[in-house]
């Protein structure tokens, strides 16, 4: 579709106020040689009980209806998935689904479990995702990944799915980073920042306190990208509960008000027409009219170089809650950073800059928890979690990870969930004589993506502090 | 070990129904792993051979197509559809806006005279099951006239935005998948094509 009905164009609304009442994950790694898949999901849920202060069983006795995040079955060797989990947290006979769209599973999960409570279906829903990609060798898992693409058309060239994503950076690199050597060092800041931060998660998989240099001398994966522009490859589970008012505050004193809407776009990257470029409401008619100008070969929109499902679903999401600039409204935010570019790329896409100008969101430190030019806080941080890049990238769990940090940071308890010493013993992972908090001070409201590969499948969450919403009903 | 001749699977149509023959999968006994620090179990291997069998459906022509040397596209003539005369690459059979049939168009010529890279990448892995030779140079191929853009691969020379190309068809042993369809830039030589290929 490459032209909008007003009805297509309908703001969503939820029927009535949904909360966010609490969210929990597991320890996150490559692999699980002697852990099942039951035990990471329980250990999310678990965490979950714990955050307020319930027993699990306790916790369960809310539920009503399990939405589950779980892409690759084939990875797992086990269809019906959700049925094993499902029993193992011991919800039968409740009402369950699977939901499946790429790596935006863990957003689309939490979708699916808010419009259930908006509805009335349910008071209290559970997204719960996971996903096991350790269970082939690596060029099998190579080629299960690439079945994510057009089976006939796309898949039986090379079986890698890094060929058909990589040339959206290709594209993107040429027209908008212009080949230029700062781009290029922007791109690998994304990577150090990202890794940086994950030194401060235990539940992190992949820490590292490196250089813009060390990402410029790692292995090339697809020129421009390289292994440390890349994100990894996980084991472990998320999950949140969502729920009406009422249910929400007997849950917790502190439910966060939640948003969320989704879009999508062509599974063949390639299949793409061309069409006029959504505006979002802090962009204004008329101005991307120079666009071509400006970058040339950048008139073809959304091209190769953006991703209109995420800028359909922060088109819906900040009508449906009232942001007007993501800059000046949201006070941190977790984006989809599969590949430094492609994060790059969805700074414009959901208007935390205007398109074409995405690099200097990393450039002028708006996006760091402390601006390094500034050395004061940034203006919109992004991934403290370390993100996808250097906390996980478990599919299915992925979005819903994303959204526990989130919701981390507005209740003000990030250091309770990243601090204690005892977790990082628990998780066997030692913790960085300098660890150092990364709560952003005061947050209210943050914002979610989460991203299907070539951009099949957005998510935009966002969550809000009750008392800090934009928009009444 | 690959299979004989004799034991691959092969499937006919007769009246109208498959009839496979030969063999679609080996029996592989499991084997446990252990976790040799602890001395104890931790798992077993599943062992999978199997072969899938696969209907192109309405895309069967284009497919066909491809091993006597033609590119097939389709453009939707549907006298009530906004987008009439649009042209697709990759062949759609049905018009995405109107729903209806569209007509095969044959794209060849067009092809050989417009298309041009409109972004590549060159990947040194594979996955699982890759056929092609590495490196691979994935190139997304852009056509006078067509409102989408078709992924393909460059077999000759290096990619660069721009380029003109032209396809080249494996019409000798075709294998009846897209890798059937490459690109070269413009002015090769069919001296310098891979063996099987023809332009």
């Amino acid at each position: 579709m490459i032209k909008f009905s007003d009805k297509q164009l309908k703001i969503p609304k939820l029927m009535r106020p949904v909360y966010l009442a609490t969210v929990g994950m597991s320890k996150f790694d490559r692999a699980f040689p002697e852990t099942r898949t039951e035990e990471l999901c329980i250990d999310a849920f678990t965490a979950a009980a714990d955050f307020v202060k319930m027993t699990p069983a306790e916790l369960k006795s809310y539920i009503h209806t399990c939405y589950y995040g779980h892409f690759a079955d084939h990875f797992g060797d086990q269809l019906l998935g959700e049925a094993v989990i499902h029993d193992r947290l011991g919800l039968d006979p409740l009402g369950n689904i699977g939901v499946k769209t790429g790596g935006a599973t863990g957003g689309s999960a939490m979708w699916e479990a808010v419009k259930a409570v908006a509805s009335g279906y349910s008071d209290c829903t559970l997204a719960l995702g996971w996903e096991r990609m350790d269970e082939v060798p690596t060029d099998e898992g190579n080629h299960l990944i690439s079945c994510a693409a057009d089976k006939d058309w796309e898949t039986p060239l090379g079986h890698i799915y890094t060929g058909y994503y990589a040339v959206m950076a290709q594209r993107y690199w040429k027209i908008f980073g212009k080949e230029e050597e700062s781009f290029r060092r922007t791109m690998a800041e994304i990577a150090v920042k990202n890794r940086g931060y994950a030194r401060m998660n235990p539940h992190a998989q992949g820490p590292l306190k490196i250089t813009v240099e060390d990402v410029l001398n790692s292995p090339i994966v697809a020129y421009p990208l390289r292994a440390l522009d890349c994100c990894l490859m996980s084991v472990g589970s998320s999950c949140g509960i969502v729920c009406d008012e009422k249910t929400a505050y007997e849950i917790t004193d502190k439910p966060l008000r939640i948003y969320i809407a989704a879009g999508s776009h062509t599974l063949r990257v390639a299949d793409r027409r061309d069409m006029k470029i959504p505006l979002l409401p802090n962009e204004s008619k008329g101005q991307y009219d120079d666009l071509g100008k400006r970058f040339p070969g950048g008139d073809r929109y959304p091209g190769f170089s953006s991703f209109l499902a995420a800028r359909m679903s922060a088109y819906y999401a900040y009508n449906m809650s009232g942001v007007v600039d993501p800059s000046e409204d949201l006070d941190l935010v977790e984006l989809h950073d599969a590949f430094t570019i492609s994060d790059i790329q969805t700074y414009e896409d959901i208007g935390i800059r205007p398109y074409g100008e995405g690099r200097n969101y990393i450039e002028s430190g708006d996006a760091y928890i402390i601006n390094p030019n500034t050395k004061k806080p940034g203006k919109l941080p992004s991934n403290p979690s370390g993100g996808l890049i250097g906390c996980m990238h478990a599919v299915g769990a992925t979005g819903l990870m994303q959204i526990a940090e989130i919701g981390y940071h507005i209740w003000n308890r990030w250091d309770e969930i990243h601090e204690p010493e005892a977790k990082w013993k628990a998780f066997n992972r030692e913790k960085p004589k300098d660890w150092t908090s990364l709560q952003v001070k005061g947050a209210k409201r943050g914002l979610a993506i989460s991203h299907a590969g070539v951009g099949s499948h957005v998510t935009c969450t966002i969550l809000m502090d009750p008392n800090k919403l934009i928009k009444e009903e | 070990m690959p299979k004989t001749e004799n034991e691959k699977g092969i499937v006919e149509i007769v009246d109208g129904k498959y009839k496979p023959s030969g063999t679609f999968h080996i029996i592989e006994k499991n084997q446990p792993i252990f976790d040799i620090d602890a001395n104890k179990l931790a798992g077993v291997t599943n062992p999978r051979d199997m072969t899938y069998i696969h209907s192109y459906g309405g895309e069967a022509m284009f497919f066909e197509s491809l091993g006597k040397g033609k590119l097939i596209a389709t453009r939707c003539d549907n006298d009530n559809c906004e987008f009439k005369g649009s042209i697709y690459m990759p062949f759609r059979i049905y018009c995405p806006d109107c729903l209806r049939k569209m007509t095969p168009l044959n794209l060849t010529e067009i092809a050989r005279k417009t298309a041009k890279v409109h972004s590549y990448i060159i990947t040194h892995r594979s996955g699982a099951f890759n056929t092609l030779d590495l490196p691979i140079k994935f190139i997304n191929v852009e056509f006078d006239n067509v409102v989408t853009i078709l992924m393909s691969y460059l077999v000759v020379g290096e990619p660069e935005i721009g380029k003109r190309v032209v396809p080249i068809f494996r019409t000798k042993n075709p294998t009846y998948t897209i890798t059937d369809l490459a690109f070269v830039p413009e002015g090769t030589l069919e001296s310098e094509l891979p063996e099987g290929f023809t332009f």
